[in-house]
């Protein structure tokens, strides 16, 4: 169960069809879950997610205790505070305002906090720029939050919904950001199936938490000194807990998809049973891809489209089998991590190709080597992505179908390991 | 309809481009389409040149990404016109619907449309018409009437119930401002004219 249905799926009757913004999507989940507080800064492109949900506070559409904090510093801290003591929390931020929760991102891990909070992905600064990038969610890959990726507003929905029950549940009590691009998704109407508010009630069901600051008879500590001693112990357990969150994600997507009908896993496998060349790719560009994959087809090329839901925890073994008796795999990154050695979806997308060759599970159409891999970064501070320039990613992966390698047909030289579409140069 | 419609709204900042995709869409998705809505976000001022986006499809839309071929282009300032980009990209059998009280021939000229006899030109007074209509020189409304009618997107009278009730929710505390804007729409639907 490792495929996603995009939203052609059959849909449960329990549901209406409306047309909303990403933001306006997620701050309906949001509603219907009510969480007991929210704590928010407000920031270009997550705006609208806090406006709407203040609004519902104000009309009583909700119980939750809405914070109103000076900083996003200060919203995460607001956040981790409330779920220690025992409260159902949700915060939201984009870009620079997930920069200023760093320190506070790792305590919220670090001390097993449910927290779920959306992420509209916006480039960096500087130079400033409010539009569409994953650097910002990139950079938190290492803070030990699960990430769910959404392709468009009925995925955030969605994957809002579902983030409560994978961070609440009591194998992995770790909190989970549910990543939506940017003005292409937040800003931009579009179609999708919501559910009855009891209906999500209903799925989130309440948090009960075991041990909470706030519990006299069971006193506990939350983030106390830990040398030494037991530091490490405690981060092989919260290890231990991302590694169980991939069951519980698959589990979650489960019961979600007897809800709705709409299936979600780690990510969904298009048109990739008899490709020779696949893109991977996160977010909204995943739909763009879908529609020149569907196109290409037209025209009798194999080709096909993976797109990542979740990349932490990192599906790598999953992945790899389905990409294993592909010839070439094009790794689409909206990030430039600045190592030189490849985006940060590429570097652990061929790693885990190289470990499936290691351990000889090479797929069993494959006796050859996995697949050619090459680095594509793109779209970086809302750089349009736009049907041609995926179709020519297609296009130097048939080059490198056809050659059996990824060197440049014109020098022969190897070429570049990291490649830019849409940049003048 | 064709399967898919993509139109690109020219306005300046303060003429509602955004709000008239956005209504639109909404519109579209109550008829039964699939929609996309989205303005194109920048430094926007008022009075400054600004884009807004649709997608509409009676099949599932995945593109995420500009229009760059539209095939209907709406201008919402005729001080707009200037600007070479306002007709670039327009598909054959495409429309540009400029709110202007030029013929539309005269419109053709200025947008340097005459070699392009299958792109189709049609002008409206949306400006005129909104101030009549709401006393003041908003035309997104006036507008959509327009590209209602040239393009047959939508089924009028559907069309304007769903109107009603999206303007009411919009102008909730200015209800005269909901029979002003769809007296606007109505009368632009009529008076557009096609060359």
């Amino acid at each position: 169960m490792t495929t996603t249905a995009v939203t052609t799926g059959t849909v449960n009757p329990n549901q209406r069809r409306v047309a909303l913004t990403g933001n306006e999507a997620v701050a309906l989940a949001m509603r219907q879950i009510n969480p007991d507080v929210v704590a928010a800064y407000p920031i270009t492109p997550q705006t609208d997610i806090v406006q709407y949900f203040s609004s519902f506070v104000a009309d009583g559409r909700v119980d939750t205790e809405f914070v109103t904090v000076e900083s996003e510093h200060s919203a995460m801290s607001a956040t981790v505070g409330a779920v220690a003591a025992g409260a159902r929390a949700m915060t939201a931020t984009s870009a620079n305002g997930l920069a200023l929760m760093w320190e506070v991102l790792y305590i919220a891990a670090g001390s097993r906090l449910p927290i779920v909070m959306p992420v509209v992905n916006r480039a960096l600064s500087a130079p400033l720029n409010i539009h569409c990038d994953h650097s910002d969610a990139m950079g938190a890959r290492d803070s030990g939050w699960v990430q769910l990726w959404s392709e468009n507003a009925q995925e955030a929905y969605d994957n809002v919904i579902q983030a409560v029950r994978v961070a609440e549940h009591p194998k992995v009590l770790l909190p989970v950001m549910v990543c939506l691009d940017g003005f292409i998704i937040s800003h931009a109407l579009l179609n999708l199936h919501v559910l009855e508010d009891a209906a999500v009630r209903a799925f989130v069901g309440r948090y009960r938490p075991d041990h909470t600051l706030l519990d006299p008879e069971r006193p506990v500590t939350v983030g106390p000194l830990d040398l030494y001693d037991f530091y490490f112990e405690h981060k092989r357990q919260q290890a231990e807990a991302m590694s169980e969150a991939r069951a519980v994600i698959l589990q979650v997507a489960e019961d979600y998809t007897r809800l709705s009908g709409r299936r979600y896993g780690f990510f969904e496998a298009h048109r990739l049973e008899d490709a020779d060349s696949a893109v991977v790719v996160l977010g909204s560009a995943a739909g763009t891809a879908r529609f020149v994959v569907d196109e290409l087809r037209r025209r009798g090329r194999k080709v096909g489209l993976l797109k990542l839901r979740v990349f932490r925890p990192f599906p790598g073994r999953e992945l790899a089998e389905t990409l294993a008796r592909l010839q070439t795999v094009a790794v689409l990154d909206r990030a430039e991590g600045f190592s030189t050695a490849g985006g940060p979806l590429f570097t652990e997308v061929r790693s885990a190709l190289y470990a499936l060759a290691e351990d000889g599970g090479r797929g069993p159409a494959s006796p050859g080597a996995p697949p050619l891999t090459m680095n594509f970064i793109y779209g970086l501070g809302g750089r349009d992505l736009d049907p041609g320039d995926i179709e020519s990613v297609f296009d130097r992966l048939a080059t490198a179908v056809e050659t059996g390698s990824t060197r440049t047909p014109d020098t022969g030289r190897v070429g570049p390991l990291i490649e830019y579409l849409g940049v003048r140069e | 309809m064709a399967t898919l419609t993509e139109i690109r709204w020219h306005g300046r900042g303060g003429q509602g481009a955004k709000t008239a995709a956005l209504l639109l869409a909404e519109a579209a998705s109550e008829a039964g389409l699939h929609v996309q809505g989205f303005p194109e976000y920048g430094p926007e001022r008022m009075g400054a040149p600004v884009f807004a986006y649709n997608r509409l499809s009676d099949e599932p839309i995945f593109l995420h990404c500009h229009i760059s071929r539209p095939s209907v282009v709406a201008v919402l300032d005729p001080t707009l016109i200037k600007d070479p980009g306002v007709a670039a990209g327009l598909a054959d059998g495409g429309v540009v619907v400029v709110n202007s009280t030029a013929e539309p021939e005269t419109m053709r000229g200025r947008l340097r449309l005459d070699g392009q006899p299958e792109v189709r030109v049609a002008t409206v007074d949306a400006s005129g018409i909104s101030m009549d209509c709401i006393g003041q020189a908003i035309p997104n409304t006036a507008m959509m009437g327009a590209v209602i009618r040239v393009t047959g997107l939508l089924e009028f009278d559907r069309f304007m119930e769903v109107a009603r009730r999206l303007l009411g929710e919009k102008f909730r505390a200015r209800p005269a401002l909901v029979d002003g804007n769809l007296k606007a729409i109505r009368r632009a639907y009529g008076e557009v004219a096609v060359g």
